[in-house]
């Protein structure tokens, strides 16, 4: 009796408890950022010329039927506000930057996925004239995914410089400021509205996925209308401010899927001549050529991504930064760093196995670029930047990212080192074995990036981010996915990419 | 009629443990499922043994194989116990040690115990029909993880790490030696944590918590139970209500939606010469299945008897004496 009595409070303990599981960033306060940062439209853009390249026509003035229509539009909506409407609003609210990025990573998690072999063991590759085809374009891979993070950001950066620009130029009050019967459902600012950051940021998001991601422009259209409609409804933009930010930063983005489309990513898949050819220069070298540990064995992940163009660096200084080679695969050093690899997956410790889970970022994740993004997200909210500080930091961030990958990919296979399971197969690995060759460490390289970059935009945690990198680094390691030597020499490698961004950051005028 | 309810004792497996891995295998079936009690103060302590492999899985819907995996098979290792509070309740423990294997590719296989479970199994109605005899059951479970093993590395996790409760009814008809069994089960499960902070399902989900489907699972069996033994084809169906089927090329997910049906013989024998005394094995095949291997499972076991009713008036009366002094 005293079981049953003890089992069915359980039960109802266990019925009563709510399963429904919320994203750590699902509640955030809305962001009132410390400083406007009015100035922001003198910052060095990336790639427009100069912050007024696109021109925005100066705004009808608040006494005209055209604006008293756009506050009535305003004021009728905020009538009649559901439930919806008021989450949509505060979703939004926790800033642009910081959700539209949310959305590029859980895009780069839903595309990161290997194509499934055909038939007779060949496997298909994606393709960006035909994306809706098996397999989908893109596969974001790592450095698919670094490039795309990059950029994004870089974009969102450019285009809020023009935008805070012509908000400093025009110096047009919200319309909550101008019309008091107007509601601000989001903290006031003394930010001019026109044109809008909102729509800056939409626009130029939506545009920029027509390059990266082209399957899902319809639903990003809805997410652009959403982020559109929530800054009107809460009497923080017009229709006339939304109008001219969305066309300021489509304008913009223009000029960087230009770019993508010449920086050479299109050709990274390189052709089977080129496949051959690494195997031929590495045996010249006399050195045991990588090959793929996939069954069926599959073509490397994006061998020429090494000569896509950088964002930081010229390609001269991009193959500068290659590192000397890797411990001959025959050499003694190669052997102990092997049985090293051995030790790490024998016997693991549960932390050890929690590192190398936590750093994973393999298939269907948003990868490590993803994590980096997601780490300086936490930290910046903790910030309160503007939107235009925001997008300047992940755009630092996210260029060291795809440039480190660009640094990385020209390494393994300038180098062609086989893995640690190529030279000892008795090494089972405690993660998925990426299917490139290990010298140097992806992951070691994209860390020590980041983790430098950000260590210089929140000062006060750059050990902290130091210590991330290292763990990531090491997971590599005790997953028994990498030598040691791969993942010190990929740190280090990694840090000086980030070096750049921060001379960058040092004379953007941001600080 | 439960006749000589001692010889019909079959043990118990993590109800569970099979659920949780890709494989669709579902050993379970025995005490915590079956129409048989053990008497008042009898405790049946036994240990088995069951390995399972599969080379096919449904990629949600889509039957394929894997040479990065080649044919993956678990191996269990389980200790349990019955205990017969009175004949019309039994509560029943047990305990796996799993330990998992890929014959092909890189991926390193995990092992540890993994969760204890505990039911308690009630008698509730026992009445002659025609010839036979109908009973009815009430069974309240549960399972707890016993160690911090690894949930998210399928399809080599040795479990899911979800704390379960589980409630079922069984119905038992019995005519002379052969009978038939039915059951319904439902499972609410836990939500879990994985090592990673976020994680894809069919949206993106920036948070190392995962929400896990409940279970629902039917099981059917007939065949003979006598003196010596008992034979049984086994029938069983399991359904995740809710949960995402694998993307294709993707890896397996805990809250997947992991459905199957399997068919299997299971046998009996309780030896003549040792009173108690038993040997139990079986075999089970996964006729269709989503987001789970295709597993063929056989399992074999050792269980005794020990009859306490007799031992325990004797220290009742020690207990009472020692309390005069």
């Amino acid at each position: 009796m005293r079981n049953k009595i003890f089992f069915s409070s359980l039960l109802v303990t266990l019925i009563a408890c709510n399963k429904s599981v919320s994203d750590r960033t699902s509640d955030l306060p809305a962001l009132n950022p410390a400083s406007l940062d009015l100035n922001a439209g003198s910052w060095k853009p990336v790639l427009i010329p100069r912050p007024d390249t696109f021109a925005v026509a100066a705004p009808a003035a608040t006494s005209s039927p055209a604006y008293q229509a756009d506050l009535f539009e305003i004021k009728a909506y905020q009538k009649s506000l559901s439930g919806g409407d008021m989450d949509k609003i505060k979703y939004w609210s926790a800033g642009g930057v910081l959700r539209w990025n949310e959305i590029m990573r859980s895009l780069v998690a839903k595309y990161n996925l290997p194509p499934y072999q055909n038939a007779d063991g060949t496997y298909p590759a994606p393709n960006s004239a035909n994306p809706f085809a098996y397999p989908l374009f893109p596969f974001s891979n790592p450095p698919y995914a670094g490039r795309a993070y990059a950029y994004v950001s870089a974009a969102q950066y450019d285009a809020l410089v023009a935008c805070w620009y012509f908000k400093k130029l025009y110096n047009r009050s919200a319309p909550y400021v101008v019309d008091s019967s107007v509601k601000a459902l989001v903290p006031r600012t003394a930010l001019p509205s026109y044109p809008s950051e909102a729509a800056v940021l939409a626009g130029v998001t939506a545009e920029m996925m027509k390059l990266l991601f082209p399957d899902e422009i319809a639903s990003i259209q809805q997410k652009l209308q959403e982020h559109e409609l929530s800054a009107i409804q809460s009497g923080s933009a017009t229709r006339a401010e939304i109008t001219a930010g969305e066309a300021l930063g489509r304008q913009v983005a223009i000029l960087f899927t230009a770019r993508g489309r010449a920086d050479n990513a299109g050709k990274a898949i390189g052709t089977p001549t080129d496949w051959a050819g690494f195997v031929t220069q590495t045996q010249a070298a006399g050195q045991t050529p990588w090959f793929s540990l996939d069954a069926p064995k599959r073509p490397p992940m994006l061998p020429l991504f090494g000569k896509v163009k950088a964002f930081l660096f010229d390609s001269a200084t991009a193959v500068s930064l290659r590192p000397g080679p890797p411990p001959l695969t025959g050499s003694d050093q190669m052997k102990a760093e092997t049985i090293e690899a051995h030790n790490f997956i024998t016997n693991a410790s549960r932390e050890h196995l929690r590192v190398v889970q936590f750093w994973a970022d393999g298939v269907g994740t948003y990868t490590p670029g993803g994590h980096w993004d997601a780490i300086a997200a936490e930290d910046f909210v903790k910030k309160n930047f503007s939107e235009v500080r925001w997008a300047r930091n992940m755009a630092l961030l996210n260029m060291a990212i795809m440039d480190a990958g660009i640094v990385c990919w020209d390494t393994k296979y300038h180098y062609f080192n086989p893995r640690p399971t190529q030279l000892d197969p008795a090494i089972k690995t405690l993660t998925g074995i990426p299917n490139f060759p290990a010298y140097i460490s992806g992951h070691s390289t994209f860390s020590g990036a980041a983790a430098t970059v950000l260590g210089h935009i929140v000062p006060e945690r750059a050990g902290a981010y130091t210590a991330m990198a290292q763990e990531a680094s090491n997971s590599r390691m005790w997953g028994g996915i990498h030598y040691r030597t791969d993942c010190a020499v990929g740190l280090t490698v990694g840090q000086s990419i980030g070096n750049y961004a921060i001379q960058r950051a040092t004379k953007d005028g941001a600080e | 009629m439960l006749m000589n309810v001692k010889n019909f004792f079959k043990p118990v497996l993590p109800a569970v443990v099979m659920l949780l891995l890709l494989p669709a295998s579902r050993l379970q079936a025995q005490t915590d499922e079956d129409a048989i009690m053990m008497p008042k103060n009898n405790l049946c302590l036994g240990g088995m043994y069951s390995y399972n492999s599969w080379k096919n899985y449904w990629e949600g819907t889509f039957k394929r194989n894997n040479q990065n995996i080649g044919t993956v098979s678990t191996q269990m290792f389980s200790l349990m116990g019955t205990y017969g509070i009175s004949s019309k309740l039994n509560v029943i423990v047990g305990a796996p040690y799993v330990s998992t294997h890929a014959s092909a590719g890189t991926l390193h296989g995990m092992h540890g115990v993994q969760d204890l479970s505990l039911w308690v199994k009630w008698l509730a109605v026992e009445q002659n029909i025609g010839s036979g005899t109908l009973s009815l059951y009430a069974v309240g479970g549960g399972s707890l993880p016993l160690t911090n093993y690894i949930a998210d590395f399928l399809p080599l996790s040795i479990g899911l790490h979800s704390r379960t409760l589980s409630g079922r009814i069984i119905a038992d008809y019995q005519t002379g030696n052969f009978f038939a069994t039915a059951s319904g089960t439902y499972t609410l499960r836990d939500n879990i944590k994985i090592d990673r902070t976020s994680y894809y399902t069919t949206s993106e989900h920036l948070t190392n918590e995962v929400e896990m489907p409940d279970m629902g699972a039917l099981n059917f069996r007939a065949g003979y139970r006598g003196e010596r033994g008992v034979a049984e084809v086994v029938y069983s169906r399991m359904y995740t209500l809710g949960g995402f089927d694998i993307r294709k090329n993707d890896m397996p997910f805990p809250s997947n939606k992991m459905n199957a049906s399997m068919l299997g013989v299971h046998f009996k024998y309780n030896f003549k010469a040792v009173n108690g005394l038993s040997l139990i094995g079986g075999g089970d095949y996964t006729l269709t299945g989503r987001n789970v291997g295709q597993a063929t499972a056989f399992d074999g076991g050792v269980f005794y008897i020990l009859d306490f009713s007799h031992k325990a008036k004797k220290a009742k009366k020690t207990s009472k004496q020692e309390g005069k002094k």
